[in-house]
């Protein structure tokens, strides 16, 4: 025991204090910030030079009024199109937008001409469309003798309320959605560590067997201590960086909305369109105060706790057939990828149930996942927001339990012949065969 | 008192015997030679011994007592693949090795500050393992296997890929742990350095033990009553009836196959009787080398 203890903590300590893990630890977060600062600058800056559009609006149908934008900049003028075409050489202005009087007041269609050289972006395109539209929409309200009250009055917010019948559960319209988005995260993240921390134990293990250190320390400890030392210390490795991205992310975030200024009610300002802000900032806030009533009202005493188990058995589970794997591989690293397939096809499966139980979590298949291992580990987590049935959990935890167990055994079989073995990779047929090996 | 011994010891791999029915014992505080040619069962057998693998049967008892999980760290064993972690710092990855082998970490600092000065390279302490040259990591290698005073030391050509200083330095502190009373089990395929050595030797190949016992007894046993002769005069051009018959002869000087029961000194005595004079009489012993080359081609026959 005291061995293994050792073999965790030089593998935890050796990667820690590696300069890779400390700058992809830190850097990550900071990388996703900026990565979404640059996404979110390039959305929201369209063309950079400023277009002076002159308008001719014959009939006065804008009322000589039209926001500028950004990059679009509109003048009236009571200039015929003609003369101002004759101008557009001279320079002064960009384009020419004609707004042709409307004929039939109510009509479902209108056309607006706009001359120049140059096209219109998207963008501008949209911005003059939805500007003329708002405009138009307001000119027949009036004609219809509607004000904005009455119709506002016609849109009704249907919500569906689900009520239990049996189960002593209260359940709101978003609890769902909120499920489904614990258990997305959750899933994802099990796929993704499972992974990264799975193939690290591999790459580890072919590391001390193509070195040759390997035959030093098992005549110092058994196979299978060196083995599970090494999945708990990489285990522990992968904790650390979970923790610290746990608590970088939040801050960066806080930091980084403090500091650029930007703020949350405002942004969906934006796409809300003609929603007075107070109302908006009404109903947003009200979701949020929905949402974490809804994050509180988990059981979190049971999922948190399951969690962890899964990502433990699981990782465990995954990290020893990564091992088992890493010993059979000759000497060359690249000989690993074809040896891997059968570890990589039970985690996409499972990775790809998951997404489906987070729309599904009572389907057939989801169901049945959640209690198989080597799926379960992924599967479950998805579903545990959703509140399964005790009989499920019970039965998924017990057979992960003794399916990992063996599993752990079984590529303890494998590693302690494979790392003695030199030359070409072995193939399936001798891993089965390895297992069987006496002493 | 035998540090190790092997009583009928087996180990089949599916189809192949690699160690046949082998058994031998190890004297406490000497140098035992482990011979064989590559694939004889050399590293079989060190695996069963250093207990990283089982033997199917027979036994093995490290200072009397059946080998148990307690054993790894009263053995240190050097395999002829070096291995260390090349990134590791030289200091962290000895203390590591060291801890393996169940000293605590201030005994193993301890110790190792001694190798290291001994050695005279406390500046690699902070050197990774991969920036040193072969000789030094050999060096590196060396402290590892016997850091924590193993009571049996096992060497797999621990001279392969040193250079002659070096070489002589590892030899040196391999006489020194011997005089320390540290039993050493040296395998390898090269003869004249266990000749130089080693006090018993066992020889095996595919899996099967050719010869076993005393470097000298075994180099008598194998003589073949040669004798080279440097002489002054004419020798006699038939010399049979003088109890000896010349296989080669140089300028002055002969070698000759002494006829069964003549003794040396009866040939010296009849030498010196003709008129020749003689300036020196020497036995021919077969090297091991010789000795091991006839044995094997004999048993692959």
């Amino acid at each position: 025991m005291n061995k293994i203890w050792l073999v965790t903590m030089r593998e935890y300590l050796t990667r820690v204090k590696n300069k890779t893990f400390i700058l992809t630890t830190l850097l990550t977060p900071l990388g996703l910030l900026v990565f979404f600062v640059a996404v979110g600058f390039v959305m929201s800056t369209g063309s950079d030079t400023v277009k002076v559009i002159n308008v001719t609006d014959a009939s006065n149908l804008l009322e000589k009024k039209l926001d500028s934008r950004d990059n679009l900049s509109f003048v009236f003028t009571d200039e015929s199109v003609e003369t101002l075409k004759s101008k557009y050489k001279d320079g002064g202005f960009d384009g020419i937008l004609e707004v042709i009087p409307l004929k039939d007041s109510l009509a479902k269609s209108f056309t607006v001409n706009y001359h120049s050289d140059d096209q219109l972006a998207m963008d501008e395109n949209f911005a003059i469309q939805s500007t003329i539209s708002d405009k138009i929409r307001d000119f027949k309200l009036k004609k219809l003798n509607l004000d904005e009250a009455t119709l506002k009055s016609i849109d009704t917010d249907v919500t569906i309320q689900p009520f239990t019948i049996l189960k002593d559960k209260k359940i709101s319209s978003i609890t769902t959605i909120v499920s489904s988005a614990i258990g997305a995260i959750v899933g994802y993240a099990m796929f993704f560590i499972i992974l990264v921390y799975g193939s690290q134990v591999m790459r580890s293990v072919m590391e001390e067997k193509i070195n040759r250190i390997v035959e030093v320390l098992i005549s110092s400890l058994k196979p299978f201590e060196l083995m599970m030392g090494k999945v708990l210390g990489v285990g522990l490795v992968g904790l650390t960086q979970i923790g610290i991205w746990m608590i970088l992310m939040p801050l960066i975030f806080f930091i980084a909305t403090s500091l650029l200024g930007i703020d949350a009610a405002n942004m969906d300002g934006i796409n809300t369109g003609n929603l007075p802000t107070e109302e908006l900032m009404m109903s947003s806030n009200g979701k949020i105060a929905q949402v974490l009533a809804e994050i509180q009202g988990m059981n979190w005493y049971l999922i948190l706790p399951l969690t962890l188990f899964y990502f433990i058995a699981g990782y465990f589970a995954y990290a020893a057939l990564f091992a088992a794997v890493g010993s059979a591989v000759g000497e060359d690293i690249n000989e690993a990828q074809s040896l891997t397939l059968p570890i990589m096809m039970p985690l996409m499966f499972a990775f790809y149930i998951g997404i489906s139980a987070m729309n599904a979590p009572d389907s057939t298949l989801a169901v049945w996942s959640s209690m198989i291992p080597l799926f379960s580990s992924i599967v479950m987590p998805v579903r545990l927001p959703f509140d399964p049935p005790w009989w499920q959990i019970v039965i998924s935890v017990v057979s992960l339990v003794l399916f990992t167990i063996a599993l752990v055994w079984l590529a303890g079989r494998i590693y302690r012949v494979g790392i003695l073995m030199y030359g070409k990779k072995a193939s399936f047929k001798e891993l089965a065969k390895w297992v069987f090996y006496k002493e | 008192m035998n540090v190790l011994s092997l009583r009928n010891v087996v180990k089949a791999y599916h189809s192949h015997i690699a160690v046949n029915d082998v058994s031998f014992d190890v004297k406490a505080g000497t140098i035992f030679g482990l011979l064989g040619p590559n694939g004889a069962g050399k590293t079989s057998l060190i695996r069963i011994i250093t207990t990283i693998t089982g033997a199917d049967s027979g036994q093995v008892l490290l200072n009397g007592e059946p080998l148990n999980h307690l054993h790894p760290n009263e053995i240190g064993y050097m395999p002829e693949e070096r291995g260390l972690y090349k990134k590791m710092k030289v200091g962290e990855q000895l203390l590591y090795l060291a801890q393996l082998k169940g000293l605590t970490e201030k005994e193993a600092k301890i110790k190792l500050k001694t190798w290291m000065v001994k050695f005279d390279i406390m500046n690699w302490w902070d050197k990774k393992v991969g920036d040193l040259s072969k000789g030094m990591s050999q060096k590196i290698q060396f402290i590892a296997t016997v850091i924590h005073d193993p009571k049996l030391l096992i060497l797999d050509e621990p001279f392969s890929g040193l250079d002659p200083i070096n070489a002589n330095l590892i030899k040196d502190e391999i006489y020194q742990l011997k005089e320390k009373g540290t039993s050493i089990l040296f395998s390898t395929h090269r003869m004249e350095q266990v000749e130089e050595i080693c006090e018993d030797i066992v020889l095996i190949n595919q899996g099967k033990i050719l010869l076993y016992g005393n470097v000298n007894t075994i180099k008598n046993d194998f003589k073949e009553h040669l004798f080279s002769i440097k002489y002054e005069g004419d020798l006699p051009s038939v010399t049979d009836h003088l109890g000896f018959s010349v296989l080669e002869k140089r300028p002055n000087e002969v070698t000759i196959k002494v006829t069964e029961g003549v003794s040396s000194n009866q040939i010296l005595k009849t030498l010196i009787d003709t008129n020749i004079s003689i300036l020196g009489f020497n036995e021919i012993l077969p090297s091991l080398n010789e000795i091991f080359i006839k044995k094997v081609a004999q048993s692959n026959e």
